[in-house]
């Protein structure tokens, strides 16, 4: 006691929010696999997006099995993990982008190699990168207790998921859990570029607002600056993923990727604004 | 202690449960609702038995190999699952589930499939039912199963090549994972062993199980070993469960050791692999240190799989089963043992049984010992005459 509280990633993760509320817009966080092309090069392809007005990042962990995730991700994490980015790798890459952007950063990972690290520790490691919250793609509210425990202990943020398939009941149980943020998930299908905007997001916020005021971050099949202003709307905050990746894997060098990136984002921000 | 079911978050002790992306969820808990009330209802189990008597041919004979057991010096049975219709006990479960999928409404059916049984079958069942059929199999096994990528073509299925991963069951379950996320309003996911998130494990038990029941009334007495090959654990489990905590019978399931345990290329996820969780469950599975999955090497594709149900995790546990191993090596000599002893070419799985009964042909002496057939070896006959060069 007597010590000055410390804010928690969770706390940095309300204000992020709550800037956003006030100056009425949807945070941009995209989200990139950790480490691709070289580990040197996604920092500076995270500080290149900071630059052209990135509110925040998700971070993937690469993982051998991704669920739910397209083919452009899949690739991207195999790559990944073939150049040797294992979990420590990943998580010093999140500690950099942390670091050197000084935005809100999300970790992003699949529920096994939490459970393989232990729960407990996984999360602690993550708190000490300086990441202000974790998603957990495969792990849905009915598993989640434990792992919100660790959260809380470590002051990590977690998001719990809701989909366009989610009933009421599921969706009053998730918000009952006290998520940081709800992950709605925009698309039914996988992660991956869609050609339409969501025809989703109004109703599933509007679900969402119905209950509670936790922030709503949307993500899954928002790939142009016209999908991500359509879903800001309706939401706290907006993942693009897929077009980013593709945008990196798809590049010829890494300077070719990071100005590639740099003007993608750079156009989104300008149609959230 | 055997359980009934899984508990109310799917658990069979501490494996089992619904590691799910959010969108498969209210699917899957419709399913088990769907899953409960047909099971409840005495007009599903008539329509069921009518198709597994006349259509799949059950029960299946049970066999005394007597030939192989004067040489082995004990008395071995085969539970005929060869001799099912499509030549596997995969038929079991997809003629109950696509009962199922009608009963639910939907029309299209996704299935993932290793060795092509469970892919055969279920192409089956979904001409039965007049129901869409997909069938994702990595590429690896559409090459050593060709036979049985066109038969699931005669039968009407379209086949989708995997090429991620090492091209094969683990890469096709996720496949058709990835695809029910999308399609999961209008299509039911047929999977094919006791894997998977809640209800499948618990759900594929119980269509399996039949095996078991069949054999309790076929035998007059109980038998002292009960063998069969674990790649999913689908046939394993079924053949078990009805005598898991018998008293004087020992239940032996074995998985592939690949080229030898030591060089790490097997599919021992039971034998050699820890707890985690894989394609929804929590299960005993082949992983690295940080919690990757590894992939699974095994000469038979159907056991060339780094997870297993979680039931058998917890019978592992719980000492109820013993798990073992076998060698491709040795599951080869087994099948050729099994063509000229007894006319009977046994699929390569089936054959990883035999396998670990003729190693323990000693200690086995003079008891009676039944091995669960859990299919034809038709499908391997190419690839095993590749290996006689
Ligand atoms: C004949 C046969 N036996 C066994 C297996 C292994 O599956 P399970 O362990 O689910 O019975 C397969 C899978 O393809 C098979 O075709």
């Amino acid at each position: 006691m007597g010590e000055a509280m410390r804010e928690t990633g969770r706390d940095r993760l309300n204000a992020m929010f709550a800037a956003m509320r006030a100056s009425g817009r949807a945070a941009l966080l995209p989200y990139l696999t950790a480490a691709i092309p070289t580990f040197e090069a996604s920092v500076r392809l995270f500080k290149a997006m900071a630059d052209a007005g990135a509110d925040g990042f998700e971070v993937g962990i690469p993982y051998a099995d991704p669920l739910m995730d397209g083919p452009v991700i899949m690739r991207a994490g195999r790559q990944a993990l073939d150049a040797g980015v294992t979990v420590p790798v990943a998580l010093d890459l999140v500690a950099r982008v942390v670091e050197e952007t000084g935005k809100p950063v999300l970790a992003m990972t699949y529920v096994n190699p939490v459970l393989r690290r232990g729960i407990e520790r996984f999360f602690n490691e993550v708190a000490t990168t300086g990441a202000v919250g974790l998603i957990i793609a495969d792990l849905p509210a009915d598993e989640a207790v434990p792992f919100l425990e660790a959260a809380s202990a470590t002051g990590l943020g977690m998001s719990l998921f809701v989909a366009p398939t989610t009933d009421d009941a599921r969706l009053q149980a998730a918000l009952d859990l006290d998520p940081a943020f709800i992950y709605a998930i925009a698309e039914v299908g996988v992660t991956g570029e869609r050609d339409d905007a969501s025809s989703n997001t109004e109703r599933m916020a509007a679900r969402i607002r119905e209950r509670s005021d936790t922030p709503i971050v949307f993500g899954v099949g928002i790939s142009t600056p016209d999908q991500a202003a359509a879903a800001g709307r309706h939401g706290d905050g907006v993942i693009v993923g897929s077009a980013i990746v593709r945008r990196v894997i798809d590049a010829g060098s890494a300077a070719e990727a990071e100005s590639a990136v740099a003007s993608f984002v750079g156009d989104i921000a300008a149609a959230l604004a | 202690m055997r359980l009934d079911r899984p508990d109310e978050r799917g658990r069979f002790g501490a494996y089992g449960g619904m590691f799910a992306p959010e969108t498969l969820m209210p699917a899957l808990i419709d399913l088990e609702g769907a899953f409960t009330e047909a099971w409840a209802d005495p007009s599903f189990h008539s329509d069921l038995d009518e198709l597994l008597s006349s259509y799949v041919g059950r029960p299946t004979p049970v066999y005394h190999a007597e030939r192989i057991s004067a040489e082995l010096g004990i008395d071995l049975w085969l539970k005929r699952e060869d001799l099912a219709h499509t030549g596997a006990h995969k038929i079991n479960n997809t003629v109950a589930q696509g009962l199922l999928t009608t009963r639910m409404g939907k029309r299209r059916v996704i299935a993932e499939t290793g060795a092509g049984q469970h892919g055969v079958a279920t192409a089956t069942a979904c001409a039965l039912f007049d129901l869409e059929c997909v069938v994702y199999m990595g590429e690896k096994d559409i090459e050593r199963q060709a036979l049985n990528v066109y038969r699931m073509e005669l039968l009407g299925a379209e086949v989708i090549p995997v090429t991620t991963g090492a091209g094969t069951l683990k890469d096709a379950v996720s496949a058709a994972l990835r695809d029910w996320v999308a399609s999961v309003a209008s299509t039911h996911y047929i999977i094919g062993s006791v894997v998977g998130p809640h209800p499948f494990p618990w759900m594929v038990r119980e269509f399996q199980k039949v095996i078991g029941e069949e054999l309790k009334r076929q035998l007059e007495v109980p038998p002292h070993v009960i063998v069969a090959p674990v790649g999913g654990g689908s046939n394993a489990m079924g053949i078990f469960y009805p005598f898991v905590g018998d008293e004087g019978v020992t239940l032996v399931g074995v998985e592939a050791a690949g080229r030898g345990i030591e060089t790490g290329m097997h599919g021992a996820s039971l034998g050699e692999g820890s707890p985690g969780v894989l394609h929804g469950a929590m299960t005993y599975m082949l992983q690295d240190e940080f919690g990757q999955v590894l992939e699974a090497h095994s000469i038979s594709a159907g056991l060339d799989y780094p997870g297993v149900g979680p039931e058998h995790a917890y019978f592992k546990d719980a000492q109820l089963v013993r798990y073992v191993s076998v060698t491709d090596d040795e599951a080869v000599v087994a099948f050729h043992r099994l063509a000229v002893t007894e006319g009977i070419t046994p699929a390569l799985e089936s054959a990883h049984g035999l396998a670990w009964i003729i190693r323990e042909a000693e200690s086995l002496a003079g008891q009676t010992v039944v091995l669960n057939l859990s299919g034809r070896g038709d499908k391997d006959v190419q690839q095993v005459a590749g290996l006689d060069g």
